[in-house]
């Protein structure tokens, strides 16, 4: 057999491929934290708690209400979603024109006590969600037989991170966002309500994490320490593809599941450092991320 | 931090009365117990990683051990309980234990899950001159580089969890391994002390993937372990990492083709995951709820309390408290040394081991049971998971004395 570096040719694509399915999930969560600090200039570190908030929900539908995984695919998002718009007319608004720091605080607090309260109610085990039955199964590459529902997440989620970069960039509302982000005072004299704007973008990007967090249900054990296993990669992410840049989130998000794949082949015991490596060297020669523009 | 005081048992005035009297009617062996009250410090880990296994449900074992002692027993001092989170920081733990034997004269801290923490007590445990009973760290090293005169261990190490499971599944015909390994000390022992026991039983390793702790997606390294064409798939993690390991292993289709041994696995992982996903795995507890009547009858007590049924930390912690209490009152005494030399004179006879003995190198040597979860069809009620598949007696389940290397034994 063909081999580099002592790694057999033939597990390279079907590592590739599970890399993929990674950086589905960090392109999706890292989109919502971009749009998040792209429009609100809030660092959004309760994104984890959202994700594993959106499992949690999907887990609950399911076992409580007897809502499927494609109910909750829907459902799950709102219910979270919801929970942002709370936290967002209550806490954050009064937070928009102080310093970045504040709004890390504030979110920082956020996740530990939606965790705290999770894990108090269902300890740190977690629960098990099944494999939706029709997405059960796997389907044969030839070099790997790959589980129907890996196929899934990568579709919905580049479907999701497409439909969301035409939102925000071709489309009117997009258009309006992008004003409201530029100069919010000039945009409100116009008469466009800026401050729903950034609630509905808050929502938005709430309920992304927590689709990230219904489809991550019957892959990853459904825990209240989900989300802060996560999130330092994907800040790492947004960092490296520019905060605040929806194209660099995606594509960043996508590649650096790849990368991480890769070392998972070549050498393990560095796939869980190889991210924030890169992250220092992208920091070194364009400080303002791959896809961001300095200020 | 917050220390949870639960004064379990106030004596009411006319029982101190007569114990005072009978105290006196014995002569003055009475004094012999500091402030004739015993404390006793659980410090566990309250809301973290390991919380589930140990965590709450410990503070509810060492509650019934106290509460069964005194109501049994109806000794003359009192017993208070104190409980505390070290949220599985050996800084944080040795503290709070310093605090407590400084200040709250507490004569022994139990529980200590996480090794690190359990090391960490132990010093500080030597250095006061208190005891210290270790249910839920698992490392060997407790009794072997790091041990002392005031420790034991009681209710599993990694040599034996590992090696049973080891041996068990080599025997049954699982003679090539590829291992799964969280990479950092507790991983790496497990995997060498696996290893040496794989070999010594005609089984051969045929690689390992080291992989980060923690992972959350394990589907690489489980499929070069596909690849490899192992029989066998020994997992030396823990936690939520072995969880998502048995997890993904299922969806890859993995499993049953190729058999998952857990190193180290506790009935609430089995409880989290189902038995749909565990279904054939082979494991090494000390204790499993549902073996006879007697263990049946303390764990149904347990599960009204707590809603779960007890690991083998929780159930061990009680074994320890009772076996500690019942030092106490036998010498009347709560002199460090003295208690030390009772526990090892008499054997642990309980619901959670028959015949333990402490070996002078502080470990608790008793009966370990090889299990194969059950099949989803063939669990007829909750928590039953199980099948006790052979009873490892305890001079083969734990490493022999032999091999020590605890400076206490001399060869």
């Amino acid at each position: 057999m063909t081999e580099i570096f002592g790694v057999p040719l033939l597990a390279l694509p079907s590592q590739l491929v599970l890399g993929l399915v990674n950086g589905s999930f960090y392109a999706l969560l890292s989109l919502g934290l971009a749009i998040i600090f792209g429009m609100l200039n809030i660092i959004n570190f309760a994104h984890g708690a959202f994700y594993m908030m959106g499992a949690f929900a999907s887990w609950m539908l399911l076992t409580y209400f007897g809502v499927g995984y494609f109910g909750a695919l829907l459902l799950a998002p709102l219910l979270v979603g919801t929970v942002g718009i709370v936290i967002e007319r209550l806490l954050l608004q009064r937070l928009y024109r102080l310093d970045h720091l504040y709004g890390l605080l504030l979110t920082f607090g956020l996740a530990l006590i939606i965790e705290g309260l999770f894990r108090d109610q269902f300890g740190v085990s977690g629960e098990t969600y099944e494999v939706p039955e029709i997405l059960t199964g796997a389907i044969d590459l030839g070099f790997m037989a790959l589980p129907k529902y890996r196929v899934w997440v990568i579709g919905v989620s580049t479907l999701v991170c497409l439909a969301t970069w035409l939102t925000i960039e071709k489309t009117r509302l997009g258009s309006y966002l992008r004003a409201a982000t530029e100069n919010p005072q000039l945009t409100q004299a116009f008469g466009v309500n800026v401050p729903l704007m950034i609630m509905v973008t808050y929502a938005f990007g709430v309920g992304l994490a927590a689709l990230a967090g219904v489809m991550a249900a019957p892959i990853f054990q459904v825990s209240p320490l989900m989300g802060s296993n996560l999130i330092i990669v994907v800040f790492a992410v947004v960092v490296i593809g520019g905060m605040g840049s929806i194209l660099g989130a995606i594509v960043t998000g996508l590649m650096l599941g790849l990368i991480e794949g890769l070392a998972k082949v070549f050498y393990p015991e560095g796939s869980a450092t190889v991210v924030f490596v890169i992250m220092a060297i992208v920091l070194i020669l364009r400080p303002a991320g791959l896809f961001g523009r300095e200020k | 931090m917050k220390t949870n005081k639960t004064p379990l048992f106030q004596i009411r005035p006319l029982a101190a009365m007569a114990a005072l009297a009978l105290g006196l009617a014995c002569g003055a062996a009475q004094a012999e117990i500091s402030d004739n009250v015993v404390r006793i410090g659980v410090l566990t880990d309250m809301s973290g990683a390991y919380s589930d296994l140990a965590g709450p449900g410990a503070v509810v074992a060492a509650n019934m051990a106290v509460e069964d002692f005194v109501a049994k027993q109806k000794p003359a001092f009192k017993v208070e309980l104190v409980s505390a989170d070290h949220q599985n920081k050996g800084d944080i733990a040795s503290n709070k234990a310093r605090e407590w034997f400084d200040r709250e004269h507490v004569d022994v801290v139990t529980e200590l899950v996480t090794s690190s923490t359990a090391l960490a007590v132990m010093k500080v445990a030597k250095e006061k001159n208190r005891i210290a009973l270790i249910t839920g760290a698992g490392s060997s090293r407790i009794t072997n580089e790091d041990c002392n005169d005031v420790s034991v261990h009681w209710a599993y190490d990694t040599y034996a969890t590992g090696n049973g499971t080891g041996k068990a599944v080599v025997k049954q015909g699982g003679k090539t391994w590829y291992f799964l390994t969280a990479d950092y000390a507790f991983g790496q022992s497990l995997e060498k002390d696996t290893t040496a026991v794989i070999e010594a039983n005609g089984g051969k390793v045929l690689g390992s993937v080291r992989h980060p702790f923690p992972s959350t997606d394990l589907s690489s390294y489980l499929l070069k372990a596909q690849a490899s064409g192992a029989q066998v798939i020994g997992l030396a993690n823990a936690g939520a990492d072995t969880i998502n390991a048995v997890k993904q292993a299922s969806e890859f289709g993995i499993t049953p083709k190729q058999t998952l041994a857990g190193l180290l696995m506790f009935i609430t992982d089995i409880n989290s995951l189902g038995l749909k996903a565990t279904q054939g795995m082979y494991l090494t507890e000390a204790f499993y709820w549902d073996m006879n009547p007697e263990t049946r009858a303390w764990s149904k007590r347990f599960f009204e309390r707590q809603k779960k049924m007890p690991t083998m930390v929780q159930a061990g912690l009680y074994s320890a408290i009772t076996h500690y209490l019942e030092a106490v009152k036998a010498i009347n005494s709560d002199d460090t040394q003295k208690v030390m030399a009772q526990m090892k004179k008499v054997p642990v006879n309980d619901f959670f081991a028959k015949n333990g003995k402490i070996r002078d190198d502080g470990l608790m040597v008793h009966d370990m049971y090889l299990m194969q979860v059950k099949k989803p069809a063939d669990s007829h009620y909750p928590w039953d998971y199980y099948n006790v598949r052979a009873t490892i007696p305890g001079a083969e389940a734990f490493e022999p004395l032999s091999q020590s290397r605890c400076p206490l034994i001399k060869k």
